[in-house]
């Protein structure tokens, strides 16, 4: 007689259908690849301006259209003709200017004597930094002023006014991206309601509501939008609201479509049974088993949302300066074309790149949810 | 047929009604009307003006007055231009406007649907890959970046074409805009078209052609394409709606004096009558090219004509 007694297993661990499509969503490499950069790139975007050493708006008025450099300015050959502007604006003449690694040493004389303060001047400059009197003549008529070559780095260059185009970008990113979730919400709630609604009411009601839904799928929404804010002027939350209530209709119709198909499921006829009200039916037993395709909408709507806001920017109808958005961006850079075109190039590597992602992670997501459809 | 076009022709109507309804009611109403643009007006001179332009007669009137200018095709002085009617400045860019976006058409579907019929007959091969890539980075990049980026290259770089304006209309002057309005377009065509033809060669009455010995590009062209085109024809509507939006873009990177040219000017200067004369003229224009392609496709395909 054995006594090993039968080995307990543990219980096996079901795998719902969402971790099954979450599998294949894995698997695809693209849609991997997607995700990978997707997160990349929104942690660039949100964390970002914390830590990068320029603000946007931060304007270096030595630096505009400078073009993109891995070696920091200024440049050695420059700061003399600065040196010599900072002694023409304080009415002195540079005698002497030498530069030892990040430390400057310069010399100045005047025909009167000179006010010490002088160093102000040169502290101004976008270029030099903690400038101190070293020496003066007996006379006050020379002076030897000492300080630091202040370095900046523009990895990808300066905009027209002077602003460092890196933090630009990723200010630019995150408008961008708050707005196309943003609005994709506003799209989501009103076309996520709507649909429930008529689908699950059914009757004349449905038609009338789909109708209205045809009507307004044959204007030409953009133009409305433009309309809109042109008209009532350029604000932030009228932009996303507005965006928002164009691409509602594709999501009504999605969701009615899955509320046609739910609503002779069983589950809902014992719900009804129970007394349930058809506010409550629609809230806690519809509408969560919606899910899956409006989360593949989802990822499809919210490129299109970007598209469209970068779209209002590049027309000049977006957020206000000094607050920019990709497609402000990229129009400045447009404009800039022939003597700037890191300020065209930068911005839509970006701008490609987000949007790609995002594409090919609504393909891969589509997939994962409904293998058939390949 | 006859009632079939007679329903389309019938639920268009509502729609064309609401757009005009809607831009008479946002002009009335937007903040800020349009003489105190610059500077206020001493009450006499406001009266004068209101008078003339017939803005202090009740808004019921106003209303009438204006759906029947819509239908002689009055739309209002323009507010910014000040010399000329709207009319008038849409007589005079819509030309433009109609080149391009004819061109641009073409160019898409005859275009599309090569690519896609290539794709096709090559199917999984490298050729197929190759060209549904570009499709996909054409569908992608939206035209505002396509555009200076097509201008960068060929006009600024490399001189084969010229940066902007309409010039004389020559090849070397439209070539670019035409390029960059057409190009979303032509990848969504040809991505519509592969998989229809995909389905088309797999058909029982292409392999009954292939089996009677008829040479393969009849079998192609005039079996299997035929019943592939209908996404192509279906999708023509929206086509012409992007290349109209998209329009509004490409005029005003390449400097074309289109109406979407009008529109963005319009749009930044705050001229409401010339913004919603635009807005009327375009919705109008694309709800006739959807009910021409509905009647388009009732002609070629039987079936939803009965339905």
């Amino acid at each position: 007689m054995t006594d090993a007694a039968p080995a307990i297993r543990a219980p096996i661990a079901g795998r719902s259908l969402t971790h099954l499509a979450f599998d294949r969503l894995i698997r695809n490499r693209a849609s991997l690849a997607s995700i990978v950069v997707l997160l990349a790139i929104s942690a660039l975007y949100i964390f970002g301006p914390a830590v990068a050493p320029h603000s946007y708006d931060q304007v270096f008025e030595s630096y505009v259209r400078t073009p993109p450099s891995l070696d920091p300015y200024p440049r050695a050959d420059t700061l003399k003709q600065v040196m010599t502007d900072v002694a023409l604006h304080a009415r002195v003449t540079l005698q002497d200017f030498t530069v030892d690694g990040q430390t400057f040493r310069a010399t100045f004389t005047s025909p009167t004597p000179i006010d010490p303060r002088v160093t102000r001047y040169v502290d101004r400059t976008d270029e030099f930094d903690a400038s101190r009197v070293t020496g003066a003549a007996a006379d006050g008529l020379s002076i030897a002023v000492e300080g630091v070559v202040h370095r900046e780095y523009f990895p990808m260059g300066t905009d027209g006014n002077g602003r460092d185009l890196f933090s630009r970008i990723m200010i630019g990113g995150r408008i961008s991206l708050t707005v196309g979730i943003l609005a994709t919400l506003v799209s989501l709630v009103i076309g996520v309601a709507y649909g429930a609604v008529s689908g699950f009411v059914g009757g004349p009601t449905d038609n009338v509501l789909m109708r209205i839904v045809e009507i307004l799928y044959s204007l030409p929404f953009v133009f409305l939008v433009i309309v809109l804010v042109v008209f009532f002027g350029r604000n932030f939350i009228l932009i996303f609201v507005a965006i928002g209530a164009i691409e509602w209709l594709d999501m009504a119709r999605i969701v009615r479509g899955q509320t046609l198909s739910l609503k002779r499921r069983e589950f809902v006829a014992a719900a009804e049974a129970m007394g349930l009200d058809t506010w409550s039916l629609i809230r806690r037993h519809i509408i969560p088993n919606t899910i899956g395709p409006v989360i593949v909408f989802v990822t499809i709507l919210v490129p299109r949302v970007i598209l469209l806001e970068s779209f209002l920017s590049f027309l000049g109808l977006g957020v206000q300066e000094p607050l920019t958005s990709l497609g402000a961006l990229i129009a400045e850079g447009a404009s800039n074309m022939q003597a700037a075109p890191w300020l065209l190039i930068f911005p839509s590597i970006f701008f490609v790149t987000t949007l790609f992602a995002l594409n090919f992670l609504g393909d891969g997501l589509r997939d994962a949810f409904d293998p058939r459809d390949r | 047929m006859l009632r079939f076009v007679l329903r389309r022709l019938l639920s268009a109507v509502p729609t064309i009604f609401i757009v005009v309804s809607l831009s008479f009611f946002l002009i009335r109403f937007a903040p800020g009307g349009p003489f105190n643009v610059e500077r206020a007006l001493p009450p006499q001179i406001m009266a004068n003006l209101m008078r003339a332009y017939r803005l202090d007669q009740p808004l019921a009137t106003q209303y009438l007055n204006y759906l029947w200018n819509v239908l002689h095709l009055d739309f209002g002085p323009s507010y910014i231009y000040r010399d000329f009617s709207v009319t008038e400045l849409i007589g005079q860019s819509l030309p433009y406007s109609l080149t391009l976006g004819t061109f641009a058409l073409l160019i898409a579907v005859v275009g599309g649907v090569a690519v896609g019929v290539a794709a096709a007959l090559r199917q999984n091969g490298p050729v197929d890959y190759a060209l549904m890539s570009v499709a996909t980075v054409g569908l992608t990049v939206p035209n505002f970046v396509v555009g200076p980026v097509l201008s960068l290259i060929f006009a600024v770089m490399l001189h084969w074409a010229s940066a902007g304006g309409w010039g004389q209309g020559g090849p070397r002057d439209l070539v670019l805009p035409i390029i960059a309005l057409a190009l979303p377009q032509l990848a969504i065509f040809a991505r519509l078209t592969r998989g229809s033809m995909i389905e088309a060669l797999r058909a029982d009455h292409v392999r009954t052609a292939r089996a009677y010995g008829l040479p393969p590009r009849i079998v192609i062209v005039v079996h299997a394409l035929r019943g592939a085109l209908l996404p192509v024809v279906t999708y023509l509507a929206p086509a012409a709606a992007a290349v109209l939006t998209g329009s509004v873009v490409i005029e005003t990177i390449f400097s074309i004096p289109g109406v979407g040219r009008y529109f963005v000017t319009g749009a930044l200067n705050r001229d409401y009558t010339l913004v919603m004369g635009t807005v009327v003229l375009i919705a109008v224009f694309i709800i006739v090219f959807n009910l021409i392609v509905d009647l388009l496709y009732a002609a070629v395909d039987p079936r939803v004509r009965y339905d």
